[in-house]
């Protein structure tokens, strides 16, 4: 079973999902991160957002 | 003059761009006034406040991206064309010409290795990020708030059984292997892990940990529901039970405003019953300490007293100062002195919602309950929360403060209104004001406020007054920021440097009570 | 069977299809359902009087070539009649570029999809400049389209049933390593049809000066091969179409004011919103405020995963719209995020042999909020003053929203249903 303890003393390879100063900040310190161009699903649209999960369901 | 306001549906940038934007918009030549935010009802109060609200801005919704500007004609066209590319920029060059993937699937095609993500989306998308990022094998720093109590319960189900960290909602800190993530501090690397329910307070003892000398192997946060009933304590259980068995960790820290009484007694019987290590318990202003010592741990009741217990039990407890209560009290009668008759309150100006929350405590013991949005005391709630009354303790990073705009750490421009208003007020003796640094904070919140104490307690001594302003630095001197050199602006502007919130609160609470009791004399 | 096995299905014949070039045939002898009386346009459903400019000067020239009508006050007259049908191209196993009209005398080329077995029409192209997809209907038009009638279909076809016909699919992946985006830069491609046919041409029985001006047409006209890929596409894109639970895109289209898109697994129905317009180069004189919005069914080239699905495998493309390298790249990693699969084909060299993004997903449009981009020519809003630049546009999310609204009513039916 994995466990918590299992990341640590990992090398972190951290994916900054939302606001860019948390990836701005572990650039500027050499850590691995990566971006994700996020945008609300269906364009922040909330009945595209309601079609999609029960498109999904 | 022209007033215009551009509302621009369906578009999301985070709020930290924005306020860049709006910082670069307003500086333009031909802009007297700008605001590019998103259409929260607080933002359209401050639209309000600031004269830049207008019918176009009024009907926006919380998804529209509101640009208010006032200013000449040609300035205001001209800012426009320039917004979009303001918009778009990415803040570190470098990054412009990579490809941002779009989804975690894309973005695990382009670095498999992904172990991590920190989720700060707003609340109603949360849910479904931190779920995907458990699914792929991610630990979760969850920064969002407003996502519901259901859905923090199964993201934790999910990952307690997955052995997976899913830190928060709305949890702005953690440390994990010496890397700090969110609003956190840089801190030597020790043998003492921390594990909390309350952000600031977190950041508070860490840093206080290392001016002593001492230092951080990791920091969890659970986030601040983490102890009520329905959550039960996963995470913080999760996150002991970690600690307990890391070879990297000796001393455990656990921080937390008062949980549920049965979620207390189940940490508490987890510690009894499991833990080989040393744990120090600072349930701030909560928790029975009999009921922690007979479990076998160290019972803290402030954020100073358990930095210093865990620093004691780590072989160091040198580094941060402790004034001797003569220090206090000489300094508080003297300050307490120089208010005229009519100053007689305190007004605390937090960003950080555990400071807030610690210094009201200590402060009751002087002066009885004190209002806030957050009070200790249901009964001493605001009405309205921007218009303080006697005794006030502010925690600006409330949701009701936050909404659609960044935290207070970051953005100093709520604060600082709020700071001239009451520094306006001639009944105010002290004000109160948390400087919490770090990454995630204000490039130099000191410089900010260093500039508006110097003209304000002029300002007060022109009219008879004498404005006492205490603040306490919680950072260390290797944040981007510099503790030290954020401390020494402080106090050259006349500003009382404390060591610590604890020890900032306890000498407001002494001023004001002795402010007070003096009044009654005369 | 469920939306992943549908898709996976769907995916599979995008890509193992297998489109031929077999001959050439008179619209009105070979076009399912084509009628003395009807023309075919591009994009979804559209009625005359809600024509753009340069639809109606294509239909105007269409029906003076059919010598339905002598000028253009009469064609006027005609169209709006009611007397001439107007109908998608797209709903005749059809396509056709810019205006796109396609009349009963006119040759088109026949696409075989040798695998599923259904066929696909396009009619010839007929170069740059005044011509009658772009809506000018002056006598140098009709003179031409009767030359093609005449001299260069009856050429072509002789010399493509000659040969045995072309595996077109064959030729477009090697185009799209030689700098064709096969919808915009389509000259690598047309210099592969001459090099192939050439020797097909020469034996094809006509005078030297017919088969010479059939050469010379073909090298002057650096666009004649899109319209056998167009062809092609539609035929790869039909076999994908109807199967019952995708959610991928099997057709995409534009008649100058609304942008069309089909679902495979949503039947025949058209979902459509206002069409964007471009945005890119202009040439000199001209401007965004002349220009038409987007026009045409050679969205369907991205529809299978090239045209602007490829765009950075056509360095040469990407500065004539207006753009810059890197953001050819990133436009073109970009679409990887809402498509089902990478081409076992269609590969670009510039990414490592990445094969190119295949199947617009309708859900991953949705999640997000990214939606087909692509490469186009732009029209004057006037008819008959052609080309007026090129530039990029996206597909609408509306488009996309509507087939999500369509879907889970669908679903929704089928389970009241399945209750009653």
């Amino acid at each position: 079973m994995n466990t918590v303890n299992d990341i640590f003393g990992k090398q972190l390879k951290i994916l900054n999902i939302g606001l860019e100063q948390f990836a701005d900040d572990l650039t500027s310190q050499g850590i691995p991160c990566i971006q994700l161009d996020w945008r609300p699903p269906a364009q922040g649209d909330p009945e595209a957002a309601d079609l999609l999960s029960l498109l999904l369901e | 003059m022209v007033l215009k306001t551009v509302i621009r549906r369906g578009e999301y940038y985070d709020s930290g761009r924005l306020m860049i934007v709006t910082r670069t918009i307003s500086k333009l030549e031909g802009i007297i006034d700008a605001a590019v935010q998103m259409g929260t009802a607080l933002n359209k109060e401050a639209l309000k406040r600031t004269g830049l609200l207008d019918k176009d801005s009024e009907g926006a919704s919380v998804d529209d991206l509101m640009i208010s500007m006032k200013g000449t004609g040609e300035g205001v066209e001209s800012a426009l064309v320039q917004l979009d590319a303001l918009l778009n920029q990415s803040s570190s060059g470098l990054q412009d010409s990579e490809y941002r993937p779009k989804t975690i699937d894309s973005a695990l095609k382009a670095e498999p290795g992904l172990n991590f993500a920190i989720i700060s989306v707003p609340g109603r998308f949360a849910k479904n990020e931190a779920m995907k990022a458990l699914q792929k094998g991610m630990h979760v720093l969850l920064f969002s708030d407003n996502v519901s109590i259901e859905e923090e319960k199964e993201l934790k189900t999910f990952a307690v059984s997955h052995g997976l960290l899913l830190m928060g909602p709305d949890c702005g800190t953690a440390i994990i292997n010496n890397v700090p993530l969110g609003f956190a501090n840089k801190v030597r690397q020790g043998n003492i892990g921390v594990v909390g329910a309350a952000g600031t307070g977190m950041q508070e003892v860490m840093t206080l940990i290392h001016k002593h000398g001492a230092g951080i192997s990791q920091a969890i946060g659970t986030g601040g529901r983490d102890l009520s009933v329905t959550i039960g304590g996963a995470m913080m259980l999760q996150g002991l039970k970690a600690l307990n068995s890391d070879k990297n960790t000796d001393i455990i820290v656990v921080i937390s405003k008062p949980p549920a009484p049965e979620v207390s007694d189940k940490i508490l019987q987890f510690i009894k019953d499991e833990c080989r290590k040393t744990i120090v318990v600072n349930f701030v202003g909560g928790g029975r300490p009999e009921s922690i010592e007979a479990c076998g741990a160290i019972s803290a009741s402030t954020l100073e007293e358990a930095a210093l217990r865990a620093s004691e039990l780590a072989g160091h407890a040198n580094g941060a100062p402790r004034m001797a209560e003569e220090d206090l009290d000489r300094i508080a009668r003297d300050e307490a002195k120089r208010l005229n008759a009519g100053q007689k309150y305190l007004r605390g100006l937090y960003s950080g919602g555990t400071l807030c929350y610690e210094s009201m405590l200590i402060v009751r013991d002087f002066v009885g309950d004190v209002y806030s949005n957050t009070p200790l005391n249901k009964q001493m709630k605001l009405l309205d929360s921007a218009a303080p009354c006697k005794h006030t303790c502010l925690d600006l990073g409330d949701d009701e403060f936050t909404a659609g705009r960044a935290h207070p750490m970051l953005d100093t421009t709520l604060r600082e209104q709020l700071f001239e208003h009451e520094a306006s007020d001639p009944n105010v003796a002290v004000i109160l004001l948390d400087i919490v640094i770090g990454y995630g904070s204000h490039s130099d919140p000191a410089g900010v406020f260093a500039d508006l104490v110097r003209k304000h307690k002029e300002n007060a001594r022109r009219e008879g007054r004498h404005l006492i302003v205490i603040s306490s630095v919680c950072g260390t001197e290797e944040d981007p920021q510099n503790s030290l050199t954020q401390e020494r602006k402080l106090q050259e502007t006349g500003v009382i440097v404390m060591p610590s919130n604890a020890a900032a609160a306890r000498l407001a609470g002494k001023i004001v009570s002795y402010a007070n009791s003096e009044e009654r004399r005369l | 069977m469920n939306r992943e096995e549908a898709n996976q299905e769907v995916l599979k014949r995008l890509q193992d299809s297998e489109p031929w070039l077999v001959g050439i045939g008179r619209a009105i002898d070979v076009i399912p359902g084509m009628k003395k009386n009807l023309l075919l346009h591009a994009g979804p459903p559209i009625e005359w009087v809600e024509m753009c400019g340069p639809m109606q000067g294509a239909v105007i020239g269409a029906l003076i070539y059919e010598g339905l009508a002598k000028d253009e006050e009469e064609a006027r007259k005609l169209a709006a009649s009611g007397a001439i049908g107007f109908e998608p191209n797209h709903e005749h196993q059809a396509v056709g570029p810019m205006a796109g009209i396609t009349s009963p005398s006119m040759p088109v080329y026949i696409l075989h999809n040798k695998k599923y077995g259904n066929y696909a029409y396009i009619n010839l192209n007929e170069g740059l400049g005044k011509v009658l997809r772009f809506g000018a209907f002056s006598p140098e038009v009709i003179d031409r389209l009767k030359w093609m009638e005449r001299v260069l279909g009856p050429v072509l076809k002789a010399a493509i049933e000659q040969s045995g016909g072309m595996d077109w699919k064959a030729l477009v992946t090697q185009a799209l390593q030689m700098g064709d985006d096969c919808h915009n830069r389509n000259r690598a491609a047309t210099a592969l049809f001459a090099k192939q046919m050439g020797q097909h041409l020469c034996k094809t029985g006509f005078s030297d000066d017919d088969i010479s001006s059939v050469f010379a047409f073909i090298n002057g006209n650096e666009h004649f091969a899109l319209n056998i890929t167009m062809g092609m596409c539609k035929s790869i894109a039909d076999a994908a179409h109807n199967v019952e639970g995708s959610t991928i895109v099997t057709a995409m289209a534009r008649n100058g004011v609304d942008f069309g898109i089909r679902v495979s697994g949503l039947g025949d129905r058209w979902f459509v919103a206002p069409a964007n317009t471009p945005k890119g180069l202009y040439f000199p004189g001209f401007s965004e405020a002349d220009s038409n919005p987007d026009l045409g069914d050679s969205t369907i080239t991205e529809t299978i995963g090239i045209g602007g699905f490829a765009m950075a495998t056509a360095p040469a493309l990407v500065s004539f719209v207006g753009g810059n390298y890197k953001d050819a790249v990133k436009f073109t990693l970009e679409m990887y995020e809402i498509t089902g699969t990478e081409n076992k084909n269609f590969k670009i060299p510039a990414l490592d042999f990445r094969g190119t993004a295949t199947g617009v997903d309708l859900v991953k449009v949705l999640e997000t909020g990214s939606v087909p981009r692509i490469n186009t020519g732009i029209a004057h809003k006037n008819p008959g003053v052609g080309q007026i630049g090129a530039g990029l546009v996206t597909a609408p999310m509306e488009c996309f929203k509507k087939a999500a609204r369509y879907m889970v009513e669908q679903k929704q039916n089928r389970k009241q249903n399945a209750s009653a």
